[in-house]
């Protein structure tokens, strides 16, 4: 009980203090608006703005919660406030969970703000809304983990912005959201397999459109699979560098 | 009774031993000063005591409780103040309160009560509902105090709690400290305010390079301290061959100079003023000030550490500077 009483204020202290500021919220709203908005209006056909809609959804998860997530855990540790968490009697993995659940619903919820914009522009009917749920969720939790696992290797928040491009942009291009992966030259083909984001678009792409290329059970296993390794790698380093 | 028990506690950072297998132990109900320059390897210590770093080796033992093993346990029964007011800026006073008592899973109806006491003992009920970025220096900390004894812990760690703020503020969290005591809660206090070591602890330990040189009670330091006559004359020289001409011409008397042209002599001994002055006026030097020191707990720091009061407190407000 009193575990949960910790988790909920942490999360709820967050909320408050980073997600739910007006500039976070308009942030939050602009950016996959911006992203929808750009590729829709490029789509000559309603075809087209539903074939896009996988990409649109899993980058505008990827960088909102990758990016809230270098401000709430970077500031806080510059700031050391960070430290009245680490010194209160709750273990690590809970703190963290505590500190990272803010950011998966802000992905989630940053997920469908496409899909609200494609439902006044094409027929959204036919598409798997479960799969299309944990496919979200997944890709929300492996996304804000990644976003943990940068923060806790720089100290600063530019750097956690910097650092987070390198593994955004790359991802971005070559996990087959706009350029099939059998198009990209062979020897990029093994890093694309390599990249969480491939097998979250996938999900999406198979339960959009039905176009999915790789098992959809295999893709939920690798994201899950991604979540734990880069949440664990992230308590490790946390033991490692901030409680030396 | 013992509330803290450390044994042969040590710290290494790759090749450097910050903390070089330390020993000491805090009684339960008392003030503990925790005194030493900067680098000397106290805020590892706190650290270590606290949960922020693991030791290389050695025990902690914390009310009962094995501090390295079962830190989480140990850490329900402990407040931590650190020298930063380290609370978050855009929520209230009020709510940053709440918000720290809600990680000990105090219950809502407890936690705000327990807050708006606080902060009526604190003089901030006025401006408990002001974020924590509108308040002054003074009142971060006394907020920051308030936030270190929501949970109403049996030890209290307060790292600095009166460096760099004003003279009232500092005046109140003192009293607050020895009504916090009165209570009967365990006080593991860090200062570099010999004042207040003085003043608020019944026992201090020093510690110099890593090492635990003493640990002593006030009384007995200050005993000790007071076995000393101190002189201090203020000169027009500067000459840095002074000092040792005095020794040659005064051997039984140990003689400092320092850079602002003040020459302190200390014995053991009554000291006689008349061959000092005999000897200054021999060498055409004019004294403009003779003094006699009460020697206090600083002069015991000094001492032991052999680090001067005023660099160390120049160096702290720097740093926090």
């Amino acid at each position: 009980m009193n575990r949960l009483l910790a988790y909920w204020s942490i999360l709820m202290k967050d909320m408050k203090n980073y997600y739910l500021k007006p500039p976070n919220i308009s942030w939050g709203i602009i950016f996959p608006v911006s992203w929808t908005l750009m590729f829709f209006m490029r789509s000559s056909s309603a075809v087209d703005i539903r074939g896009i809609l996988p990409g649109v959804m899993a980058l505008s998860i990827l960088f909102g919660t990758t990016s809230m997530l270098a401000v709430t855990i970077t500031f806080e540790r510059k700031s050391r406030s960070f430290e009245r968490l680490l010194l209160a009697p709750i273990s690590l993995n809970l703190l963290m969970l505590a500190k990272t659940t803010g950011a998966i619903l802000f992905g989630i919820i940053n997920a469908f703000i496409p899909v609200l914009f494609a439902s006044f522009m094409t027929d959204l009917s036919g598409i798997n809304w479960l799969s299309t749920f944990v496919g979200v969720v997944l890709i929300a939790l492996t996304s804000t983990f990644l976003g943990l696992f940068i923060a806790v290797s720089v100290s600063e928040v530019f750097e956690a912005q910097t650092f987070s491009n390198f593994f955004r942009f790359p991802m971005m291009f070559l996990c087959g959201l706009f350029i099939p992966i059998e198009n990209l030259p062979i020897f990029l083909r093994p890093l694309s397999y390599a990249l969480p984001l491939t097998y979250g678009a996938d999900i999406l792409k198979y339960s959009i459109n039905a176009t999915g290329r790789i098992s959809l059970w295999l893709s939920l296993l690798v994201l899950f699979a991604y979540s734990l390794l880069l949440f664990t790698v992230s308590t490790h380093n946390i033991k490692k560098r901030w409680l030396y | 009774m013992n509330i803290i028990e450390v044994k042969n506690l040590s710290k290494s950072f790759n090749d450097f031993q910050a903390v070089k297998g330390i020993s000491f132990a805090v009684e339960k109900g008392e003030v503990f000063g925790f005194l030493g320059p900067n680098g000397a390897g106290k805020t590892t210590t706190i650290n270590m005591l606290t949960g922020l770093a693991k030791p290389s080796s050695g025990e902690i033992v914390i009310s009962g409780q094995d501090g390295i093993r079962n830190i989480k346990k140990v850490q329900q029964i402990i407040g931590i103040v650190p020298d930063e007011s380290n609370l978050y800026d855009d929520l209230s006073g009020f709510e940053n309160l709440v918000f720290c008592a809600s990680l000990y899973g105090m219950k809502k109806d407890k936690r705000e009560k327990r807050a708006r006491e606080l902060l009526k003992e604190f003089s901030l009920d006025d401006t408990g509902n002001r974020p924590f970025k509108a308040y002054s220096k003074g009142m971060k900390r006394k907020l920051t105090i308030a936030a270190g004894i929501i949970h109403e812990p049996e030890i209290l760690f307060l790292d600095e709690p009166t460096t760099g703020i004003d003279v009232e503020s500092a005046r109140q969290i003192r009293r607050m400290i020895q009504e916090l005591n009165r209570m009967g809660t365990t006080i593991f206090l860090t200062t570099h305010y010999i004042e207040d070591a003085e003043r608020l602890c019944h026992r201090i330990g020093f510690i110099v390079g890593g090492r635990v040189v003493k640990v002593s009670n006030v009384r007995d330091l200050m005993a000790e301290a007071q076995h000393e006559n101190i002189v201090e004359f203020r000169t027009d020289s500067n000459d840095p061959g002074l000092e040792k001409h005095l020794k040659s011409t005064f051997p039984n008397i140990n003689i400092k100079s320092s850079k602002d042209y003040c020459l302190r002599i200390s014995s053991g001994d009554h000291i006689e003023l008349m061959p000092f002055m005999n000897f200054f006026d021999g060498e055409g030097i004019n004294i403009s000030e003779a003094r006699i020191i009460r020697p206090s707990l600083e002069e015991v720091f000094v001492s032991i550490t052999g680090i001067e009061i005023d660099k160390l407190k120049k160096e702290k407000e720097g740093k926090k500077k």
